[in-house]
């Protein structure tokens, strides 16, 4: 006996209730853009530029003893935050410790780090510095700019390569989708103030790739199910196509979100934020790409045949 | 029916055999790591035996633990220092000219400029016709020859910069130096395998396995290590004096309150040491010993056999560090400096002036220090995470397919072997994102098996027997999976592009994970299903 996670015939009509499903994402793009527009983005120092020491010790971190200590040394706004990982030690006790870029410097003068970590060994006697990462304002300006670069470009991309081998509705809809999909993914490190940095970048480059797995191989079926039946009518075939391929999309979606809630769980707390906006990404570009027939077809009302 | 030639047979195995072999070195990391140090250093090389590859997948500064530092080398200075230099030439021509163009005398000009004020400002046209010829061609962007100088005029300001084309060279001459300094001096330090770049037009990165905090590289690179031996004119303790033309105003190292007045121009500098080393003076005081190259000996032991029992200078980095008086001439070529050191600083001074001064001073926009133990912990739970999410993806498919699920597997094992392989052949980095793409590659690369395995479901229900259905999967499912992975490829090669450090680690990975696994999915399961196919010879299928 196999194991099926979608029976071996399906007939959802993901159509029915397009507006439902429109409804539900219009709501959520909306609630993203409005997070990232009040409550903003947590950017890191690559993109915000300053410093982030990591301070590992063996007793407790006293976040107001460490704040204590480094207030009277004038760096301006400092965040200090306790780490917890499940990979720790009994007797592992990491602080990530975030100043910001200093006027008038690039990166941050090592004697007032050195003079950070004299006055944080003064309140943990023992407390050990493993990463010490400072960058400048010109580097994170730039930083930004390329990445965001990077995004459009590869946005753009992918249009014009779907345009290339499908119809440019259906580069539209793959478009449309993949903007929702990225929009989602900011709005949730927005409104959960993760840090947002340029391994997130990556992450949201992933999502795009993901994202359009999915629509392409939804987009192979409706491009062979056109050919074959030349009479169904548009949102029909787009439906059974949907539902034809959904076993894989399911079977898909959860060997990747097996392997990435490992790395989640176990791959330690460094690259946590970065998996969980790829998981964040998988569940929904597979969400948007089952559903996505509904842009597709708003982009196609008025043709009665597409080809 | 089902069938691959024989010679494509071997070619998928022989395939998938080398990128395993080239694969096989990563499993014993320490010990071939080892054995390259050995081969490296010109030893006679054990542990490993010489017919294996024994290339590796380079750690990352994030897993491996280092110091990673980006540095803005400031170009424009090494044009005022330029001009500086010239300004003795166009003394002299101008100065045979005097009747025509009148008393000549060097001005302070801004960054990059040279000004000399003329005493009769209407023949400033002849007074920049002079100076014009001492320009020298340089070849230009379009190809052609221009000149090396500008010449201008405000008021009676004669204005002398470089031409565009002259300082697209110098910015070329400076950092082409300022890397081989920097190399120089790193591996003077003696740590391994070092990354030294240019970026774009004057930046450095650069970066050092092993080393425990930037600062020590900083210490080593950032400092300019510009030595001079020049005339001492007097002394004083008034910071804002006047040092008068042709003179400037140096601190002391020793006495913050101490300045000297000492000749612009060098007796000596550094480019003419050969050798410096770290020793002792008579009072066993840490002092560093040097030795000039012939041109400087010669200089040297003129200047002192000229000025027995007036004091000298000996600056480094516009500090005097100390101010001896000759006692005697130093005609050999050698010649020690004392100072307030102690060992540490005699080394590393030493090792400065061996590698030779930087030719502009370097700011540094970024650094980054991940300690050996956080990056060591990262590997571990990498691994750990790799491993569970790997057994996961093997149960689950194993469980959905069956049969094909197990084949789908083999061939992941393969895929993960053949990653390693490529990123050993073409000696990638792998970062710490870079395992994320590994572990997401795992997870994505049954994609394409899926497919077709889904196909197969789908053609069974309508096609004639098992092996039209697997033919038709096969043949159905490719066009989903070449649009699929190109769209996937095409931001990875984006990102690779676009992407900095350990960014792009995830970008090789995530690329070549794409690339295996489309193979994998494509020939590897194909020639297992096909081998199955022909032994069992099954009436029926259950994918």
């Amino acid at each position: 006996m196999r194991l099926r996670l979608v029976k071996q015939h399906t007939t959802f009509n993901f159509f029915k209730d397009w507006k439902i499903w429109i409804g539900i994402s219009a709501v959520l793009v909306i609630l993203s853009i409005g997070s990232t527009v009040t409550m903003g983005l947590n950017f890191g120092i690559d993109f915000k530029g300053g410093t982030t020491i990591r301070a590992e010790s063996t007793v407790a971190v006293d976040v107001a003893a460490y704040r204590a200590a480094i207030e009277p040394l004038g760096l301006g706004d400092i965040s200090i935050a306790e780490v917890f990982d499940p990979s720790f030690r009994a007797d592992q006790h990491v602080a990530q410790i975030r100043i910001q870029a200093q006027e008038g410097q690039e990166s941050v003068a090592s004697d007032v780090v050195l003079k950070l970590e004299a006055a944080l060994q003064d309140v943990a006697p023992g407390i050990t510095f493993p990463s010490v990462e400072s960058v400048g304002p010109k580097v994170s300006g730039e930083l930004i700019q390329s990445a965001a670069l990077a995004v459009v470009i590869a946005i753009a991309v992918v249009l014009i390569y779907i345009w290339l081998r499908f119809e440019w509705q259906f580069a539209v809809g793959a478009v449309g989708a993949l903007v929702h999909d990225i929009v989602l993914t900011i709005g949730v490190f927005s409104a959960l103030q993760i840090k947002f940095d340029l391994a997130i970048i990556a992450a949201l480059l992933t999502i795009v790739g993901y994202s359009l797995n999915d629509t392409v191989v939804v987009f192979d079926r409706v491009r062979e199910n056109l050919r074959r039946y030349k009479q169904k009518n548009l949102s029909e075939l787009l439906n059974q196509s949907i539902n034809e391929t959904l076993s894989r999309t399911a079977m898909t979606s959860v060997t990747t979100l097996l392997a990435l809630i490992s790395l989640f769980v176990l791959g330690g707390d460094v690259i946590r934020g970065f998996v969980f906006a790829m998981i964040w990404g998988v569940v929904v570009g597979t969400y948007s790409s089952v559903f996505r027939g509904q842009l597709n077809s708003a982009a196609t009302r008025r043709e009665a045949r597409l080809v | 029916m089902l069938q691959i030639e024989g010679w494509k047979r071997v070619l998928i195995w022989a395939t998938c055999a080398i990128g395993l072999l080239f694969a096989l070195p990563n499993g014993f990391y320490s010990k071939v790591e080892t054995y390259n140090d050995a081969k490296d250093a010109g030893a006679e090389a054990m542990g490993w035996p010489s017919f294996l590859p024994s290339g590796l997948v380079n750690l990352g500064l994030d897993l491996r633990g280092g110091a990673h530092l980006l540095g803005e080398v400031k170009l424009a200075e090494v044009y005022t220092t330029r001009l500086e230099g010239f300004w003795p030439e166009v003394r002299n021509v101008l100065r045979e000219e005097r009747s025509t163009v009148g008393a000549i005398r060097q001005q302070d000009g801004g960054e990059g400029e040279l000004r000399v004020r003329i005493g009769n400002p209407e023949a400033m046209d002849h007074a920049m016709k002079i100076v014009r010829t001492l320009a020298r061609p340089v070849s230009s962007l379009s190809g052609g020859l221009t000149d090396d100088i500008v010449v201008s005029s405000v008021g009676d300001n004669l204005i002398v910069t470089l031409s565009e084309a002259e300082k697209l060279a110098t910015d070329d001459r400076t950092m082409a130096q300022s890397l081989e300094i920097i190399r120089r001096r790193v591996d003077e330090a003696g740590t391994r395998e070092p990354t030294i770049q240019r970026q774009g037009t004057d930046r450095v990165l650069i970066q050092v396995p092993g080393l425990g905090s930037a600062q020590e590289l900083k210490d080593l690179i950032g400092t300019p290590a510009l030595l001079t031996f020049q005339t001492v004119v007097g002394q004083t303790s008034n910071s804002s004096g006047t040092a008068g033309i042709g003179n400037e105003l140096v601190q002391s190292a020793e006495n913050e309150t101490l300045y000297y007045v000492l000749e612009r121009a060098p007796v000596v500098t550094g480019e003419d040491l050969t050798d410096a080393q770290p020793s002792f003076d008579q009072n066993g005081q840490p002092a560093v010993n040097f030795r000039f190259n012939t041109s400087g000996a010669r200089k040297f032991g003129q200047y002192t056999t000229d000025h027995i029992g007036e004091p000298f200078a000996i600056v480094l980095d516009n500090q005097v560090i100390s101010a001896p008086t000759i006692q005697s001439a130093i005609t050999g070529g050698s010649g020690i400096i004392t100072g307030n050191f102690d060992v540490t600083e005699s080394t590393r001074l030493s090792t400065l002036l061996r590698a030779g001064s930087l030719p502009a001073s370097l700011e540094f926009l970024e650094e980054r220090t991940v300690g050996p133990e956080l990056g060591q912990d990262s590997i571990d739970a990498g691994k750990i995470a790799c491993m569970v999410g790997f057994v996961a993806v093997l149960i689950f498919m194993a469980m959905s397919y069956g049969t094909f699920g197990i084949f789908a597997n083999i061939a992941l094992i393969i895929n993960v072997g053949l990653i390693f392989g490529l990123l050993s052949m073409i000696g990638a980095t792998l970062t710490l994102p870079g395992i994320a793409g590994i572990v997401l590659t795992i997870g994505m690369a049954v994609d394409a098996n899926v497919l077709i395995f889904e196909r197969i479901r789908e053609e069974l229900k309508t096609a004639k027997g098992p092996a039209r259905a697997i033919e038709l999967g096969y043949e159905k499912a490719l066009s989903a999976i070449i649009d699929a992975n190109i769209t996937t490829f095409l931001t990875a090669a984006i990102l690779f592009f676009m992407g900095a450090g350990p960014v792009k680690g995830f970008a090789i990975t995530l690329g070549l994970g794409i690339i295996t696994s489309v193979f994998t999915a494509i020939f590897v399961t194909r020639i297992m299903v096909v081998i199955w196919f022909e032994w069992r010879k099954p009436k029926t299928l259950e994918v």
